[in-house]
C-alpha cells in the first residue's frame, strides 16, 4: 500500500508493531498464570523495556509467539490470536477467551510514527493490562492448580471464535491508528460456562504450593500447540530456582501439601500404558517441584521450573517428562515390580476420573511421598522410582487396577457401615469392578497381620492439617511409605509419620459401635424430654454464646 | 478551555470504599502516567520505565493493576483514606464523591498567580449501603467486583479515545504538565479532592462555590 512513509520510518512502524504484538501476547499469558504480576518502576531507562513498560519476557511465549508469526506481521485479514482455554484434570477443555490483535485498511497518514504512534501503542498495553484482569478467565486462573489448568495457544490468520459457545460477549481494548493501518486489540470472551460453573472452582484452593502442571505439546495437526500459563511458585519474587534432582528426594517432603478436598490414591498398572513413543505427547500434568523434570523454561522473575533434565528436551518446546518415569515409554516403571508392593502414588489433586489415560496418571503430586519423585535421570529405564530408596514396609501386591478416587474433606466413615455399594464415592462407576472385596477391605475386615494391611489404609482421617493424606479406603492399593508433608525421619523418635501410622485406626468411638439394632426408636424419642430438659436450663449459656457470635 | 469529564457510578459497602476508589483511581493514574523523563541535548529526551504490580482486594471479588510506585500508593491512600473517614461520619446516607482532575499550569504574570487549567476530570460517586448479614455481604462481593470490572472496561473505553492530551513538554515546561516530584514515575498533574453529598443530593460546598462563583460572575 502506499505510503507516505519514509523508509526509516516504515522500519520503525515494523518494529514497533513486532515487539507490540510480541508483548502483547506476554501480558496476556502472563495474566492467566493464575498469580499476581509485579514488575518495578525504573527511572532511569535501561534502553530494553519496549514502550517503557516493565514486562517480563517469559522465553517460551516469546518462542512461540515469534513461531506463530514466522516472520509476518498483523495485516489485513491475517491476525494474531491468542486462545486461552481451561483444561479440567479429566480431559475436558474448554475456550475460555480469544484475544485478537487486528489490523484494518483505515490509515492514519497525519499521524507521527516514533512519537506518537510509540506512545498510544504503549498506552495500549496499559489498557491491555488492566482488561485482562477484568475477564471472567482471570479469577478461573487465579484458582487453576488441582482441579483445571489454564492453556494458551497462539495462532496467526483468521480469528476462529466459535469454540467460544453462544452468546460471548468482546470488549475492545484499544485501537491505534498508524499509517500504514489501524490496529485494533480485542477480547472475545465466553459467558456460558455451561458444563462448569464458577463454582466448581472455588472449592479450597491448594493450600500451598509450589504446584507444578505442565503440559507437553500436543501435536495437534494442523493447530499450535497448547501450553500451560500456570507456573506457580510460592516466592514468586526470588528467582528460586527448582532444586536440582538430587534434592528432589527433599524437596518432595517439604513442598507438598494436601488439599484436604482431595484425597486420592492411585495405582498404576502396565496395562494402561501403551503409547510406545519415547517423548511424551500427550498431554501429561506432571505434579511438582521437588519431582525433577526436564524444562527449557529459564527460571525467570516467575520462578520457572529450570531445565533439569535432558529427556529428548531439546525437542519439545515445553518438554516435560513425568519424571516419575510416567511417561510413554515406560510407565510401567512407576510400579515397583514384584514384591515390594504397589506404587502407591498418592495424589492429592481431587477430580480425577478414573480414566487411565496418561494425563490423569500424570496428575499425582507427589506429596504422600509417594516417591515419585524419581530422579529424573535421563534414562527412562531406570528404576529410579524412588520407593526403592525408601524401606518399604508394605508388601502388597501390586493391584492391577487404577482408580482415583476423590473424597471430600473430612470425611469420616463410619467403620462398620462402609460396604461398596453404599459407598458414596464420586466416579464410582469408574472404579475397578473387582474392588467388591469387602472381605478384603481393611476397613470392614481387620487385618490380622500385619503385613496383609498398610497401616495407612483403612479410615480416612479428616488430618488435612497433619499433611498427610491418608490412605484410602479402599484396600486394593497399597502405600509404601508414608511421608507426610514438613515432616523428615530423622528429627525426631517418634516423628509425624511414625505418630500417624500408630494412631492411624484409633479404637471405635462408643457412640458409633452402638448397634443400629440395639437401640430402638421409642428408646430415643424417650430420652428426649430429659434432653430437652436440660438443655431448657442452660438456655442462658447458649444465648450468651450467640450474642458473642455476633 | 474543554475539559473532558467522565462520571462513574458505583454502589458499594462501607468496607469496600476504599478499595472500589482505589481501583478506580489507579487505573485511570496507570494510564495518565509515564516514566520519568531524562531531558538530554537538543531538546530530546527519554523515558523511564514503569513497571505494574496486581493488588488483590480483600473485601471485593477483584484485582486491579497500579503503577509500581509506592508514593504514588501512599499518596492515594491518604485522600482515599480521608474520604472514607469522611463518609463515615457525615452519617446520613452515605453518598459522596470523589474527583480526580488533569490540569496544566500556565504561568502567568504578576500580579496573577499560575492558572490550573484541567484537561480531564473523573468523578466517582460512591453510594455506601449497609447490608445485615453474611450472605448479602458475599453477594455483594461478587457485584461490586463485576461492576468494577465494568467501569474499568469504561475508563480504557475513554482513554482508548485518544482525545487531547497535553503536548510534550520541553525541559523547563515539564513541571507545567506533569508531575515530577515522584521518584519512579510521572504522572500528569493531577489533584484528588472529595465532597460529601447530604440527603439533598447537593453538597454544602458545591452550594457555597456556586454561590460564590455567581456573585463574581455579576
Amino acid at each position: 500500500m502506499e505510503t507516505d512513509l519514509n523508509s526509516q520510518d516504515r522500519k520503525d512502524l515494523d518494529k514497533f508493531i513486532k515487539f507490540f504484538a510480541l508483548k502483547t501476547v506476554q501480558v496476556i499469558v502472563q495474566a492467566r498464570l493464575g498469580e499476581k504480576i509485579c514488575t518495578r518502576s525504573s527511572s532511569s531507562p535501561t534502553g530494553s523495556d519496549w514502550f517503557n513498560l516493565a514486562i517480563k519476557d517469559i522465553p517460551e511465549v516469546t518462542h512461540e509467539a515469534k513461531k506463530a508469526l514466522a516472520g509476518q506481521l498483523p495485516a489485513v485479514g491475517r491476525s494474531m490470536c491468542v486462545e486461552i482455554s481451561l483444561k479440567t484434570s479429566e480431559g475436558d477443555s474448554m475456550e475460555l477467551e480469544i484475544w485478537c490483535l487486528e489490523m484494518n485498511e483505515k490509515c492514519d497518514k497525519e499521524i507521527k510514527v516514533s512519537y506518537a504512534v510509540y506512545n498510544r501503542l504503549s498506552l495500549l498495553l496499559k489498557s491491555l493490562l488492566a482488561i485482562t484482569r477484568v475477564t471472567p478467565a482471570y479469577r478461573l486462573s487465579r484458582k487453576q492448580g488441582h482441579e483445571y489448568v489454564i492453556l494458551y495457544r497462539i495462532y496467526f490468520g483468521e480469528v476462529q471464535l466459535n469454540g467460544l459457545g453462544e452468546g460471548f460477549q468482546t470488549v475492545r481494548v484499544g485501537t491505534v491508528g498508524t499509517p500504514v493501518g489501524t490496529i485494533t486489540l480485542s477480547c472475545a470472551y465466553r459467558i456460558n460456562l455451561a458444563f462448569m460453573s464458577t463454582r466448581h472452582f472455588e472449592r479450597t484452593p491448594p493450600i500451598m504450593g509450589i504446584i507444578i502442571d505442565h503440559f507437553v505439546d500436543r501435536p495437534y495437526p494442523s493447530s499450535s500447540p497448547m501450553h500451560p500459563c500456570n507456573y506457580r511458585t510460592t516466592s514468586e519474587d526470588t528467582g528460586v530456582t527448582y532444586p536440582s534432582v538430587e534434592d528432589s528426594q527433599e524437596v518432595c517432603t517439604t513442598s507438598f501439601s494436601t488439599s484436604p478436598p482431595s484425597q486420592c490414591v492411585f495405582t498404576v498398572t502396565k496395562a494402561h500404558f501403551q503409547t510406545p513413543t519415547p517423548v511424551v505427547t500427550d498431554t501429561l500434568r506432571v505434579p511438582m517441584a521437588g519431582l525433577a523434570f526436564s524444562h527449557q523454561l529459564s527460571s525467570s522473575r516467575l520462578s520457572y521450573q529450570p531445565a533439569a533434565l535432558g529427556v529428548g528436551s531439546a525437542d519439545l518446546a515445553y518438554p516435560v517428562v513425568f519424571a516419575a518415569g510416567l511417561n510413554a515409554t515406560h510407565p510401567h516403571q512407576l510400579m515397583v515390580p514384584g514384591k515390594d508392593g504397589g506404587v502407591p502414588l498418592a495424589p492429592n489433586q481431587p477430580a480425577h476420573g478414573a480414566q487411565a489415560d496418561q494425563e490423569r496418571l500424570a496428575t499425582y503430586t507427589v506429596s504422600d511421598g509417594a516417591h515419585c519423585a524419581v530422579t529424573p535421570s535421563s534414562s527412562e529405564d531406570t528404576e529410579t522410582v524412588s520407593n526403592s530408596s525408601e524401606g518399604r514396609a508394605s508388601p502388597h501386591d501390586v493391584l492391577e487396577t487404577i482408580f482415583v478416587r476423590k473424597v471430600g474433606a473430612f470425611v469420616n466413615k463410619p467403620i462398620n457401615q462402609v460396604t461398596l455399594t453404599s459407598l458414596d464415592i464420586p466416579f464410582a462407576m469408574f472404579a475397578p469392578k473387582n474392588l467388591e472385596l469387602e472381605d478384603a477391605d481393611p476397613m470392614v475386615n481387620p487385618p490380622d497381620s500385619p503385613e496383609t494391611t498398610s497401616p495407612l489404609q483403612g479410615s480416612l482421617h479428616s488430618d488435612g492439617s497433619s499433611g498427610g493424606s491418608s490412605g484410602n479406603t479402599q484396600d486394593d492399593f497399597v502405600m509404601i511409605d508414608f511421608k507426610p508433608a514438613f515432616s523428615k525421619d530423622d528429627i525426631l523418635p517418634m516423628d509425624l509419620g511414625t505418630f500417624y501410622r500408630e494412631f492411624q485406626n484409633p479404637p471405635q468411638l462408643s457412640s458409633l459401635s452402638i448397634d443400629i439394632g440395639a437401640q430402638s426408636m421409642a428408646e430415643d424419642l424417650d430420652s428426649l424430654p430429659e434432653k430437652l430438659a436440660v438443655h431448657e436450663k442452660n438456655v442462658r449459656e447458649f444465648d450468651a454464646f450467640v450474642e458473642t457470635l455476633q | 478551555m474543554n475539559c473532558r469529564s467522565e462520571v462513574l457510578e458505583v454502589s458499594v459497602e462501607g468496607r469496600q470504599v476504599e478499595e472500589a476508589m482505589l481501583a478506580v483511581l489507579h487505573t485511570v493514574l496507570l494510564h495518565r502516567s509515564t516514566g520519568k523523563f531524562h531531558y538530554k541535548k537538543e531538546g530530546t529526551y527519554s523515558i523511564g520505565t514503569v513497571g505494574t504490580q496486581d493488588v488483590d482486594c480483600d473485601f471485593i471479588d477483584f484485582t486491579y493493576v497500579r503503577v509500581s510506585s509506592e508514593e504514588l500508593d501512599r499518596a492515594l491512600r491518604k485522600v482515599v483514606g480521608e474520604f472514607r473517614d469522611a463518609l463515615r461520619s457525615s452519617g446520613g446516607d452515605g453518598l459522596g464523591q470523589m474527583s480526580l482532575e488533569f490540569y496544566q499550569k500556565k504561568k502567568s504574570r504578576w500580579p496573577f498567580s499560575d492558572e490550573c487549567i484541567p484537561w480531564e476530570v473523573w468523578t466517582v460517586k460512591v453510594h455506601v449501603v449497609a447490608l445485615a448479614t453474611e450472605q448479602e455481604r458475599q453477594i455483594c462481593r461478587e457485584k461490586v467486583g463485576e461492576k468494577l470490572c465494568e467501569k474499568i472496561i469504561n475508563i480504557v473505553e475513554v482513554m482508548n479515545r485518544h482525545e487531547y492530551l497535553p503536548k510534550m513538554p520541553t525541559q523547563s515546561e515539564v513541571d507545567n504538565v506533569f508531575d515530577t516530584g515522584l521518584r519512579d514515575v510521572q504522572p500528569y498533574l493531577y489533584k484528588i479532592s472529595f465532597q460529601i453529598t447530604d440527603a439533598l443530593g447537593s453538597s454544602v460546598t458545591t452550594t457555597m462555590r456556586r454561590l460564590i462563583k455567581d456573585t463574581l460572575a455579576l
